[in-house]
């Protein structure tokens, strides 16, 4: 019965993103880059799978925490605003029903998203190389991660929605996604600093999604391969944190007064 | 079973950033409204009518009390499968068309695919939205989400409705089938319970109201017994271009439209009233005792009992 | 009518508004022109830039490598000789980006030779062939470069042929490494080795520049062989005959060449009074050091044109 419901709110999030046009023009914007690429591949010869690749998952990499950051946002204060809340838990539908459907809801429209933009990487690479390599393969991965950045962003934007304000979500989400990538250099520093600041630092460091994991595109840009042991431990991390914010968005949501 | 028992609910707010003071949304509020009724829930804007709701529907915490729902616990979320809400300026998904909203909330309602989707055809037809149900709703006028507000209120067929404000936004036309609508779920046996600041409307519709004035309950009474209270005046409805000054002599207050008189003096001097109509031949229409309205019941209880002067509760 | 001379109003204080502000702009560059150059680099240090770059450190360092690029083909343009931004902005994208391999093949042809044919900093090129075979160790080109530098530049022959005999010993290596690294020793100065290596060089690249620097190199090779050779024969002529000959025909007529030798441009050579042998067009043929008129030098490459 429960995982109807939050399949029908899953459904029914995704349906309302995909008819809000906002979602086509941050698409129509990654294509452009998409173009840009092949053009930016002319100018250094010998390079161009190197640069399409570069640019094109880097494209879908930020878009998509944009698109995952404001529509997240959005799409959960918004119906707290404009009180279409309402009538949506008026029914037997549990505060906890709707943080999960909307969390699955939101990266399913982020994968629908990634799939046709990673389309558009491909075509753009075989226009460039002519033909396929066996290490184009490795692109899938690195694709697969960044899809796995995509559900932790989304699980993070959720849970600040579940209490802020719009721009104040935004602002944190964002912020967590800048740290997150710089989680490495943190894990580093805290490890060299002492007492209070070096306990303070080891916290925080370790408490902070770490997107740097999951980065791997200049890699496979080269056509390296990624090691099947960051695949399980990316999931595994992925998985983890998601649960982690999602519950404590659900933990948050139970409790609050909608105005 | 009562359909609804409200036990000393009570709701406050914490205000202020530094210094919280506490705002006070409910004074402990005890009420029982019976199945089958219609009741009337009045008072100003920001009088508590919404909070109230807000609270049996479990949008907002309580502070201290609790309430029971077709005899169930309100927090039991298999009470909602009951119960019909409509909110006060009700606002929905943009991009969903009417039909599609309907069959999202029956999924939601746990309504079976297999009778769904007539359940909203007769749904729209029921609330008049037929022709509108492939549109988008953010091309909606406001009544006409107001009435897809009532159709997701009632698509369930729950036993029990709440309808915050229904006829806020409606224009006259709009008004009238609202008030069809509630007296038709009256005749379906539901228990239907309004809050409105329109007075005419709950004296035609309902069973029994309550006051609210500050988060405080004032009075609660049936309309039947409130209105009835005869104040001992007559009103003499006649045809006449002028008013015989013998009427106004006797101390009625009167009123000529066109060919139309109307007079209003006090019982006592019914016969002698009539006694003028008969002696200037001016034909009677009709003579009706004047009833208190509801109006004056709530102008008066809005105060708090301390400060009434006049009928008590 | 007083909405449409509102309308007019509004319009023309946009267009005035429009034309001061684009105004003002060209006025900010004019007086900011010499900013521009530093402009390039925005932020130069690495490290620093490796953090803005959020992990995305593969796109950054295509950015810099094409701003590397375009960078030098910009000041070779303006025949200014002044590179002084092609160091930092390689070392930016190689620290980015340590396989970015091109950037390396760029660096070892461009940052040392003298301006106007590069940034004259051999020193640079050196660092940057090591940092680069420490990150791609498997790549025979980084080890050729290091070793033409160690040869061309510094005049080392020793840590040349080492350099060349560690890129002989790659699985996959050009046929000319273990032939360089032998001849290093004897035959350093001779026109065979220049030519092997300067033909490594066009083997070991598909940068259009690098393979054009690399032919107009080889073509001097030539020019420089031929006048070298000539200058030969007409020794022999001197010796034999006892009188210089007066054109380059006579020894054909005499039997020591066949043929009129032609320059790389078709033309033919020839003799100068004073018994010197002289390209023809000796000002379109860059890099040549023989057959050119006394106390003028070979005018600069034609790369990146």
């Amino acid at each position: 019965m429960s995982s109807g419901r939050v399949g029908y709110i899953a459904f029914n999030t995704f349906r309302e993103a995909v008819r809000d046009r906002v979602l086509y023009n941050l698409i129509a914007f990654a294509v452009l880059l998409s173009g840009a690429a092949i053009l930016v591949g002319e100018i250094s010869i010998d390079i161009e799978r190197l640069v399409v690749i570069n640019l094109g998952l880097t494209a879908i990499s930020l878009f998509g925490v944009l698109i995952a950051i404001f529509i997240g946002i959005g799409l959960v204060s918004k119906e707290i605003d404009k009180r279409t809340l309402y009538t949506v838990l008026s029914r037997p539908v549990q505060r906890w029903e709707f943080v999960v459907g909307k969390f699955f809801g939101l990266t399913g429209t982020l994968v629908v998203n990634t799939v046709f933009m990673a389309i558009g990487v491909f075509l753009a690479l075989l226009y460039t190389a002519h033909r396929f390599e066996k290490m184009d393969a490795w692109v899938l991965v690195a694709l697969y991660f960044i899809v796995l950045q995509f559900f932790v962003v989304c699980a993070l934007s959720l849970f600040f929605s579940s209490f802020s304000t719009p721009i104040m979500s935004a602002v944190f989400s964002f912020a967590l996604f800048i740290i997150g990538n710089l989680a490495d250099d943190l894990r580093g520093f805290a490890r060299m600093t002492h007492g209070f600041g070096g306990w303070l630092a080891t916290v925080i460091a370790y408490l902070v999604p770490n997107f740097a994991s999951m980065n791997v595109i200049s890699q496979v840009a080269h056509g390296d391969p990624v090691s099947g042991q960051l695949i399980l431990y990316n999931t595994l991390y992925a998985i983890f944190y998601s649960a982690m914010a999602i519950s404590g968005a659900v933990l948050i949501f139970q409790r609050r007064n909608l105005k | 079973m009562s359909a609804i028992e409200i036990l000393d609910l009570e709701k406050s707010y914490q205000v202020g950033f530094w210094r919280k003071r506490e705002k006070v949304g409910l004074r402990p509020l005890r009420l029982t409204i019976e199945e089958g009724e219609v009741f009337g829930f009045l008072g100003p804007n920001g009088a508590g009518k919404t909070t109230t709701l807000k609270l049996l529907m479990g949008l907002v915490f309580p502070t201290a009390g609790s309430a029971r729902i077709l005899g169930k616990s309100m927090d039991d979320p298999q009470v909602r499968s009951q119960v019909g809400f409509l909110p006060e300026q009700p606002y929905f998904y943009d991009h969903l068309t009417a039909r599609e909203l309907l069959n999202y909330y029956g999924q939601l309602s746990g309504i079976p695919a297999k009778g769904r989707s007539s359940r909203v055809d007769q749904m729209l037809t029921r609330v008049g939205l037929t022709d509108s149900a492939e549109v988008q709703l953010r091309k909606f006028s406001k009544g006409m989400l107001q009435r897809v507000g009532l159709a997701q209120a009632i698509l369930h067929d729950p036993k029990l409705v709440f309808l915050d404000e229904p006829m806020s936004g409606l224009d006259p036309m709009g008004r009238r089938e609202v008030r069809e609508l509630i007296q038709q779920l009256h005749h379906e046996g539901k228990t239907v319970f309004f809050s409105t600041h329109i007075l005419s409307d709950a004296e035609a519709l309902c069973d029994r109201v309550a006051v609210i004035n500050q988060g405080e309950l004032r009075g609660v009474g049936a309309v039947a017994e409130l209105t009835s209270q005869a104040e001992g005046r007559v009103e003499i409805i006649f045809s006449a271009t002028k008013m015989p000054p013998a009427l106004t002599q006797l101390g009625a207050e009167s009123r000529l439209r066109g060919d139309i008189a109307s007079a209003v003096l006090p019982e006592a001097q019914q016969e002698a009233a009539l006694e003028i109509l008969r002696r200037e031949r001016l034909r009677l229409i009709s003579l009706t005792p004047v009833r208190k309205s509801l109006e004056e019941y709530y102008v008066q209880n809005l105060q708090p009992t301390e400060n009434r002067k006049g009928v008590g509760v | 009518m007083k909405s449409r001379r509102a309308t007019v109003v509004t319009a023309a204080v946009l267009l005035v508004s429009m034309g001061g502000a684009l105004g003002v702009l060209v006025a900010i560059d004019a007086t900011q022109r010499r900013a521009v150059a530093q402009q390039s680099l925005y932020i130069d240090s690495p490290k620093v830039l490796r953090r803005l770059s959020l992990g995305y450190t593969g796109l950054l360092a295509d950015i810099y490598w094409t701003r590397a690029v375009q960078y030098f083909g910009e000041q070779h343009h303006k025949g200014s000789g002044d590179f002084r931004l092609l160091a930092p902005l390689l070392q930016i994208t190689t620290q980015l980006d340590p396989k970015l391999f091109p950037a390396y093949q760029f660096g070892a042809n461009f940052l040392s030779p003298k301006p106007p044919d590069g940034a004259g900093l051999p020193g640079a090129a050196l660092e940057l062939m090591k940092f680069g075979i420490a990150h791609n160790p498997d790549q025979w080109p980084l080890y050729y470069n290091l070793g033409f530098l160690y040869y061309t530049e510094l005049n080392d022959y020793a840590r040349a042929s080492d350099a060349f005999a560690a890129g002989a010993k790659l699985p996959i290596t050009s046929e000319f490494m273990p032939i360089l690294a032998a001849r290093m020793a004897q035959h350093a100065g001779e026109f065979d080795t220049a030519r092997m290596l300067w033909f490594t060089t066009y083997q070991s690249s598909k940068d259009p520049r690098i393979r054009q620097n690399a032919v107009e190199h080889l073509q001097a090779l030539r020019v420089d062989e031929d006048v070298t050779r000539l200058e030969g024969v007409i020794s022999k002529y001197r010796q034999q005959t006892g009188h210089s000959p007066s054109r380059i025909g006579d020894l054909e007529q005499a039997g020591f060449i066949h043929g009129a030798p032609v320059d790389v441009k078709g033309h033919p050579y020839n003799l100068a009074a004073d018994g010197r042998v002289e390209v023809q067009d000796w000002k379109d043929i860059p890099f040549i050091t023989k057959g050119l008129p006394p106390g003028e030098k070979s005018p600069g490459p034609h790369v990146g044109k």
